[in-house]
Parts: C-alpha cells; sequence; structure tokens
C-alpha cells in the first residue's frame, strides 16, 4: 500500500510535467501578448518591457528558466498587475478559494449522502420521486444561472443574505456562493448513494444479514452503507475538479476575491507567468486530491487495495 | 469481401425506437426539444426586430406586447426575444458540432488505443488519464487562447477537446471486449488488414454505446459553451449567446431582473429537456442498465 502509494506520488512529477510543457507551448503560441492595451506602446518601451521579463529570450530559454525558478517555487512576476509577483496574488485568493471549495464539498456530502439514503430506503414511493426530481434540476442547473437566481431571491427581494461580497470570518458572505456551488456535487452524491444502496441492499449478503433478525438499523449501517458509498468516494475526487471549476464562475458571480478571476483575467490578458502559476497549483491540487481518493478507495475496498498492492 | 457489416442485433435499431416511444417523459422531452429548437430557427423571423438593432424608445423595457418586445428589452434597447434565441441558436448549432467534433476523435481514440493494446494502449491512454485530471476548464481556457478572443472556431476546438475524453473511454472498453471474439479472428485470417478490421468489424459492435454517449454530450456542450461565454471567454457582443446573456442579467438584476430571467429559464428548459432526453435513449439502446 505504501509503496503503492509512493509510486503514484512519484508518477505526479512526469505528469506535472507534461501539463506544464504543455500549457507553456500553448500559451506562447497564442496570438497577442501582455503588452497589447488599447494605447500602443511605442516599440522602444515595448521591446525595453520585453527584455525586462526576459520575454526577448529564444522560446527554449525561457522555458528553461521557467522549469529552473518553477523547481525553486519562484512562479514570477505577473506581467499586468504590476508589483505583485504570481505567488503573491495566488496565496491573497487562495484562502478564499479553498474555504468555499472545502464548505461546498462538506455541504454537498452532508445533504447529498441522507438525500440518497432516504430515496433508496422509500424506493419508487413519493419521498424518492421527489428527491429523484429534485436531484435531476439539481444536476442540469448550472452554478451560473443558480447563483444569480438565488442572489436575486435571498439577497434582492428578502434581504436575508449579502448579495455580494466578502468579509473575512463572515459565514453570512459564505452561505449563498458554497450553496450553489455545492448543489450540482450534491445531487450527484445524492444518486451516486442511492444507485450504490439499491444495489447493494439486493445482494444475497443483505438478506441474509436479515435473515439472521438483524434489525433493519444495524443491516444498513453495518453491511449495506459501507459498500454502497465506495462510488461516492471514488466521486470525490473528480468532485473537487469539478468544484475548482465550478468556482471560477460562483466567484464571479457572487464577486469573491478568490483565485478564479486570475485564470479568466490572466488568459484575456496574457499574463502567462499568472496562467502558468494557476495551471501548476490547480494540477497539483487535483492530481494530490485524486490521489487521495484512490486511497481512500484503496483502504475501504480490500479487494482494490490488494489490486494496488499487487501492482505496487 | 463482399459482407456487410453485421448490425449489433436483427432489429436493434427498431427495437429502440419502440422503447422510447413508450417512454413518455421522454417524448415529452423530445417534443419539446423540437419545438424550441424549431420556435428558435422560425419566430426571430416573426419580430420586427434583429439581434442588434437598438430601440432608443424603450430602453430597459419590461417584458410585453407593447412594441414586440415580447422578453422586453437590454439597458441597450436591444429585444431580448430575438437576442434569446438568437443564443439557443448558435448554442444548438455550436454544441452540435463541438460534439460531433469530440466523437469523431473519441472514437477514433479509443478504437485504436483498444484495437492496439500493448504499448500503445497505456500511453494513449495515459495522455487521457493526464488531461482527465485536470479542471476541463483549464484545458478550455488554455486553447482558447489559442486563438483570437470570441472566434467561433476557438470555441468549437476548445468544446470539441475536452468532450472527447469521456467518449476515448466507453470506445475503448468497448473494442477491448469486442477485439478477442472469434469474428475478429476469422477477418483476421481471411487477411483483411487492421484498419479494415476496426472499420468494418470492430466499429459497427461498439455503436450502441456511442449512440449513448452521443446524446448526453450534446447537454454537456451547451452547458461548456454558456459557461465560457458567461466567463467572456466564449461568444462576444454584440453576438449573444445564452451564456453572455445570462452574465449580462446577473449584472442588472437588480433593476431589470426578466434580463436575467428570460435566458435562464431558456437554458434550463433547454437543458432538462435534453437530459432527459439522453437518460431516456440510454434506457431504450440499453435496457440492461436500468
Amino acid at each position: 500500500m505504501l509503496r503503492y502509494a509512493l509510486r503514484r506520488i512519484a508518477a505526479m512529477v512526469p505528469t506535472l510535467l507534461v501539463i506544464v510543457t504543455a500549457s507553456f507551448a500553448i500559451i506562447r503560441l497564442a496570438p497577442g501578448g501582455p503588452f497589447d492595451q488599447e494605447q500602443t506602446l511605442p516599440p522602444v518601451v515595448r521591446a525595453n518591457l520585453e527584455r525586462l521579463y526576459g520575454l526577448d529570450a529564444p522560446m527554449l530559454e525561457q522555458y528553461g528558466r521557467y522549469l529552473r525558478a518553477l523547481a525553486h517555487g519562484d512562479f514570477g512576476p505577473s506581467l499586468r498587475q504590476r508589483d505583485f509577483t504570481v505567488s503573491e496574488l495566488i496565496a491573497t485568493g487562495l484562502p478564499v478559494s479553498a474555504t468555499l471549495g472545502l464548505c461546498a464539498i462538506a455541504l454537498a456530502v452532508l445533504l447529498g449522502i441522507p438525500a440518497g439514503i432516504a430515496a433508496a430506503l422509500a424506493r419508487h414511493r413519493s419521498i424518492d420521486l421527489g428527491l429523484s426530481t429534485l436531484v435531476a434540476i439539481g444536476i442540469a442547473l448550472p452554478a451560473f444561472v443558480t447563483g444569480p437566481l438565488l442572489a436575486l431571491v435571498f439577497g434582492l427581494h428578502l434581504h436575508w443574505l449579502p448579495v455580494a461580497g466578502w468579509q473575512v470570518g463572515s459565514p453570512r458572505y459564505l452561505l449563498l456562493p458554497a450553496v450553489t456551488l455545492a448543489l450540482p456535487v450534491g445531487a450527484y452524491l445524492a444518486r451516486l448513494t442511492r444507485g450504490g444502496l439499491l444495489e447493494v441492499l439486493r445482494t444475497p449478503y443483505v438478506r441474509s444479514a436479515r435473515a439472521r433478525g438483524l434489525g433493519a438499523a444495524r443491516v444498513l449501517w453495518r453491511h449495506a452503507l459501507p459498500p454502497a458509498l465506495l462510488p461516492v468516494v471514488s466521486y470525490l475526487g473528480p468532485a473537487t475538479a469539478f468544484v475548482v471549476t465550478g468556482s471560477l464562475v460562483v466567484e464571479s458571480v457572487f464577486g469573491l476575491p478568490g483565485t478564479g478571476r486570475y485564470l479568466v483575467q490572466g488568459a484575456i490578458d496574457r499574463d502567462y507567468p499568472l496562467v502558468m502559476g494557476m495551471i501548476v497549483v490547480y494540477g497539483t491540487l487535483t492530481l494530490t486530491l485524486n490521489l487521495l481518493a484512490d486511497l481512500a478507495y484503496g483502504w475501504l475496498d480490500p479487494r482494490a487495495r490488494q489490486e494496488m498492492v499487487a501492482y505496487g | 469481401m463482399a459482407e456487410a457489416a453485421a448490425p449489433p442485433a436483427p432489429g436493434w435499431w427498431s427495437n429502440a425506437g419502440e422503447r422510447l416511444k413508450a417512454d413518455r417523459t421522454s417524448l415529452v422531452a423530445l417534443f419539446g426539444l423540437a419545438g424550441l429548437a424549431l420556435f428558435a430557427f422560425v419566430a426571430p423571423a416573426l419580430s420586427p426586430w434583429e439581434y442588434d438593432s437598438l430601440d432608443w424608445q424603450h430602453l430597459a423595457m419590461f417584458p410585453g406586447l407593447t412594441a414586440s418586445h415580447w422578453f422586453g428589452t437590454d439597458r441597450l434597447g436591444r429585444d431580448l426575444f430575438v437576442r434569446t434565441l438568437h443564443g439557443v441558436r448558435l448554442s444548438l448549432a455550436l454544441s452540435l458540432a463541438a460534439g460531433a467534433v469530440s466523437l469523431l476523435i473519441g472514437v477514433a481514440w479509443g478504437a485504436v488505443a483498444g484495437f492496439c493494446g500493448g504499448r500503445t494502449d497505456a500511453l494513449m491512454m495515459r495522455f487521457v488519464d493526464v488531461l482527465y485530471s485536470l479542471p476541463y476548464l483549464f484545458v478550455v481556457i488554455i486553447l482558447t487562447m489559442l486563438f483570437e478572443r470570441g472566434s467561433l472556431v476557438a470555441l468549437l476546438v476548445a468544446l470539441g477537446a475536452v468532450g472527447w475524453l469521456t467518449t476515448a473511454r466507453v470506445v475503448r472498453a468497448e473494442v477491448l471486449a469486442v477485439r478477442g471474439r472469434e469474428f475478429i479472428e476469422a477477418a483476421r485470417a481471411l487477411g483483411l488488414t487492421p484498419a479494415a478490421i476496426v472499420l468494418r468489424h470492430v466499429l459497427p459492435n461498439v455503436l450502441g454505446a456511442v449512440v449513448v454517449y452521443a446524446t448526453l454530450i450534446v447537454p454537456q456542450m451547451i452547458l461548456f459553451e454558456s459557461f465560457l461565454s458567461f466567463l467572456g471567454l466564449g461568444v462576444q457582443e454584440p453576438h449573444a449567446s445564452l451564456g453572455n446573456l445570462i452574465y449580462m442579467g446577473a449584472q442588472e438584476m437588480e433593476s431589470a431582473p426578466w434580463m436575467l430571467l428570460m435566458p435562464a429559464t431558456i437554458l434550463v428548459l433547454l437543458l432538462l429537456c435534453l437530459n432527459v432526453l439522453g437518460d431516456g435513449l440510454r434506457d431504450a439502446f440499453d435496457p440492461r442498465g436500468r
């Protein structure tokens, strides 16, 4: 198991290198540059700027320089947000984005899994139908629709919560964005839980547990639920990637000072180091979380663990 | 070599058609979708306004029948009804094209990986895994940078580039299952080239999975497209897409809530119909999955 984990961690390095190389190549092939603004700069100023940031060197040399700096944890300066390094920008946004993401995932798990269990136990009765309809709507509604709608209803009409903005340590500002982000994930978790539990409840060992006279609660908690939740665990990896993506929109809808705007604005401004920095940080994050989800899966499922040990 | 590609099973398509006809929810979704599409293509012609014409007399007007602004107007006096349907048209066309592109790439990639096996397979699928592990929007945003802002080609490439991953996985798994069967061996023994075997004998057998997946890819593409346009990376003004209309609506929702509600309602209807229809088709083509 440990060997498997180490091997996977070691495999992350070449994967990241591929991601960095590919992104670097594509971003640099892109037309336009960071210094294209409404007013065209005099050629001399432009050349000086390019020399200052090392953009006049041959592409391969720039790539080598970037990798060397990256190995030292240096993402370089932002080309458009003057006086800030990429690390500083990401460091100011990351706490907000991380709080939002963690709250959304927690909320999704707390809402989705119980809803899925309730739907599976009430199979084909009105509770199940009602929940399944809600789930279908929750999955179909994108965050950029639910977000503004929630803000419209709870912020502008009912005045219960702020429409947008952020204050450190104030959960009032966090609630609507977190709910917006959690809804589709929670809905998907509910669907996975329902499906998994229904399948397990049909298996012979659950029947025999019932036949041995075990109470319904004990059958559910001890026998049926743990294997039923396996697909849920393996979805948590992709779910975090989904939350990262969704937070781009949610941060934009609710005006949160997270990292999302750096990626979008960086892409529009052609702020090369900023976009690269975001890709490295979030690429590492999603790869790590996927690995953790896989390890958790192996820890929960002895069959998968054996396979991991065998191939580790 | 006069043998025709054998259909997966006699009456397979018509069986699926029968099952779909019996599924009332899917039929409602199908008609809703057809109605919406037809409406989007025909109805703008009934309105006296163009998607970019400005009506200075009616700026930010509430929806109503006066001046035939049925969905109201935006802050520049542009007719929201025409703009919303313009957006639906653009979204549908883009997502169908992007869906087709990603299906083509996905099927080719998955078929080659699955049929060749071994090192080729490992390498090709590793590539898919890497792309899969990144948040797709990152890939899309990087790819849109390759083109001028707002170019439709950029959108098409970016959307197609993320859509094929799941198709490739599904097709590869199906091809792996078919690869070892006797009729493939027979085809090999008859001296067919690998390309001919894949095209004539393997692909027809994995078509079922592809059809099922194809129906789910279109709503996904609509979602991605609106997502990008919402963020300002997709369709640009003065062109309308459901995404940038919703973005404008969200900016103005305090004074002109209809600017948000109209395009949002249409988008939700569109996505719900497509999702329900996709689920229905999946059940119709693959009754085991129920």
